[in-house]
């Protein structure tokens, strides 16, 4: 055996080696991975299936007239505003646009939430106090808020962020509450005998160990920011730069249906991408890690 | 019977260093107090560099004591005393933080111990070692077997400072070849450190190879049953014939009282 000085000072004896090999015996042995192309299909057609559904219901009821043609315009002109929007550059402004505001509001309310979240799960107090209204805010329509923000801050981008954070706040405490609650006990005792308190045991312990409970507060945080985001966009019409809300307005305003639907398209498709590139990887990362997914997919 | 407010800090009379612990009269239970409880006036005294093994049939009491001990409960009475500060405690399940790997497990407890960062990773690494897991620190915990994380615990534990290190049937899942090896650390260890250990198993002649007393705990209630001390000089062999005879003696007690309770 080549000698190794960095090796600490242990005594090596044949013992070792065989409790290795023993070691060698008990280690779990990798599951064999499935295909990925496989698995991303099995997931992809059931929904490619439905969204074909939908399109030739659509487009029955287009040749059936149900409504005028202005008010229900055929999938071929919708596709053809859509690419219109798309290849002229205003969607993609639009999008890039929107997008950018709600992922400000959107880390803004992470960083908000999680400080109001850590308090309420350290004083059982403060959670009885804010806790029920906390709840019902997250019952509040943010677009409730929309007249409010614009007494306050006019039609500045701070509108949009104060309608984003009262939107998204509420569900990230909540999520994180939740994420505590579940939090084993064990891993609570394990902290204290380590000497964990006070601010490191939020950090080491209970905010860690919370993570997985706290992803679906995140993720239902973003959907709300969101949703705030486009009905202040809606709104707030002059001023701000033309979001997605704003397009869909436009197309309100000019009766022009096919880019009503093409802008809800728009706002449905972020919706879905963001999800898929950022949340779902987060989640599979996350829990992956922990050992917490029954599937061998790839990572 | 008169209910005691607890004390975890030595009372004046007796000097910081006398004991590493000292229960006097304590009684625990867990819920109605008319069922008989779990723990019944329980008097023990761990001297500083003690070595105890605490024997008893399942469910008798012994995680319960040790978690009083440890302070993350309070007994409902009779008084705890550990004057050497917060003891170090093996969990009986690893209870491992799965967000943290093998090595982060242990460099946590040193995190939080205070030791600098750049004598973190080599302390975990040297731990690791002792535990025969050189090879595991960057391992996720759910890619550890059963045996493997109960050592990691073991790291855990040893990274931890503190004159009282409470051990909850650590090496139940080992294969005998590593529990073999592992006792021989423990010996060393505790030779070299001079902590105080109070050790729970089952196995009698695990006691009986490590320990300077053996403490047999009767259950429901769970009293002292039993004391012997061990004066078979260390190192031992766990196939020692002393240790042979001393484990027969003590197993035979065992056997009557938990003939004695049931089961
Ligand atoms: N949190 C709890 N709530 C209610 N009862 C409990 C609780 N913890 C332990 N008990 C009861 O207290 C008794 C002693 O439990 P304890 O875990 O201390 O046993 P033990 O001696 O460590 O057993 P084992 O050898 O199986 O680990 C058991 O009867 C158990 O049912
Ligand atoms: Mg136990």
């Amino acid at each position: 055996m080549a000698t190794d000085t960095s090796a600490p000072p242990t005594r090596r004896t044949a013992d070792d080696d065989l409790a290795a090999g023993l070691d060698a015996l008990e280690t779990p042995i990798a599951a064999p991975r499935s295909s990925v192309w496989r698995a991303a299909w099995r997931a992809v057609w059931p929904v490619l299936a439905a969204l074909g559904a939908l399109l030739v219901v659509w487009q029955v009821a287009y040749l059936l007239e149900l409504k005028p043609p202005y008010a229900l315009p055929s999938p071929a002109d919708t596709w053809h505003t859509l690419l219109g929007t798309i290849q002229d550059g205003s969607a993609w402004r639009a999008v890039t646009l929107s997008v950018q505001r709600a992922a400000v509001g959107f880390s803004m309310s992470v960083v908000v939430g999680v400080a109001i979240g850590v308090a309420l799960a350290a004083s059982p107090l403060l959670r009885r106090a804010f806790g029920p209204i906390i709840t019902g805010l997250q019952s509040l329509p943010s677009v409730a808020w929309v007249p409010a923000a614009i007494i306050w801050f006019q039609l500045t981008d701070a509108t949009m962020y104060a309608v984003i954070l009262l939107g998204a706040v509420p569900s990230i405490v909540n999520g994180l509450l939740a994420g505590t609650d579940q939090v084993p006990p064990l891993y609570l005792r394990v902290g204290r005998v380590l000497g964990a308190t006070g601010w490191t045991r939020i950090r080491f312990v209970l905010l860690p160990a919370a993570l997985p409970g706290f992803l679906g507060g995140l993720k239902q945080g973003w959907a709300f920011a969101w949703r705030s985001l486009m009905a202040a966009e809606l709104i707030v019409q002059t001023g701000l730069g033309t979001g997605l809300g704003q397009i869909l307005d436009l197309g309100r305003v000019t009766s022009d249906m096919s880019l009503v639907i093409a802008s809800i398209g728009l706002i449905f498709l972020v919706g879905i991408v963001i999800e898929l590139v950022v949340f779902a990887p987060l989640e599979r990362h996350v829990l992956h890690s922990r050992g917490l997914t029954g599937q061998a997919s790839a990572r | 019977m008169t209910t005691t407010v607890t004390a975890v800090d030595g009372q004046g009379s007796t000097a910081p260093a006398a004991v590493a612990a000292r229960l006097t009269g304590v009684t625990h239970h867990f819920g109605e107090a008319s069922r008989p409880p779990v723990l019944d006036r329980i008097d023990l005294t761990v001297a500083p560099g003690e070595f105890v093994c605490l024997l008893g049939a399942s469910g008798c009491g012994k995680s319960t004591l040790l978690s009083l001990v440890a302070g993350l409960d309070q007994p409902v009475s009779g008084t705890v005393e550990v004057p050497g500060g917060r003891p170090a405690l093996m969990f009986q399940e690893p209870a491992l933080y799965p967000w943290l790997t093998a090595a982060g497990n242990v460099e946590l407890a040193l995190r939080l111990r205070g030791v600098a960062r750049a004598e973190r990773r080599e302390e975990a690494q040297r731990l690791l070692t002792l535990v025969r897991l050189e090879g595991s620190g960057p391992k996720r915990v759910h890619e550890l077997s059963g045996g493997m994380r109960q050592r990691v615990a073991l790291a855990r534990a040893l990274a931890q400072e503190g004159d009282l290190l409470l051990m909850d049937e650590p090496f139940a899942a080992l294969d005998a070849i590593t529990r073999d090896v592992l006792h021989e650390e423990l010996t060393r260890i505790w030779t070299e450190t001079g902590r105080a250990v109070i050790f729970v198993t089952h196995n009698v002649r695990e006691a009986v190879r490590l320990g300077q007393r053996v403490v047999l705990l009767s259950s429901r209630p769970g009293r002292v049953a039993r004391e012997w001390s061990v004066d078979i000089p260390q190192p031992r062999r766990i196939d020692d014939p002393d240790v042979s005879r001393l484990s027969a003696e003590i197993t035979e007690d065992l056997r009557q009282e938990i003939a004695r309770h049931g089961h």
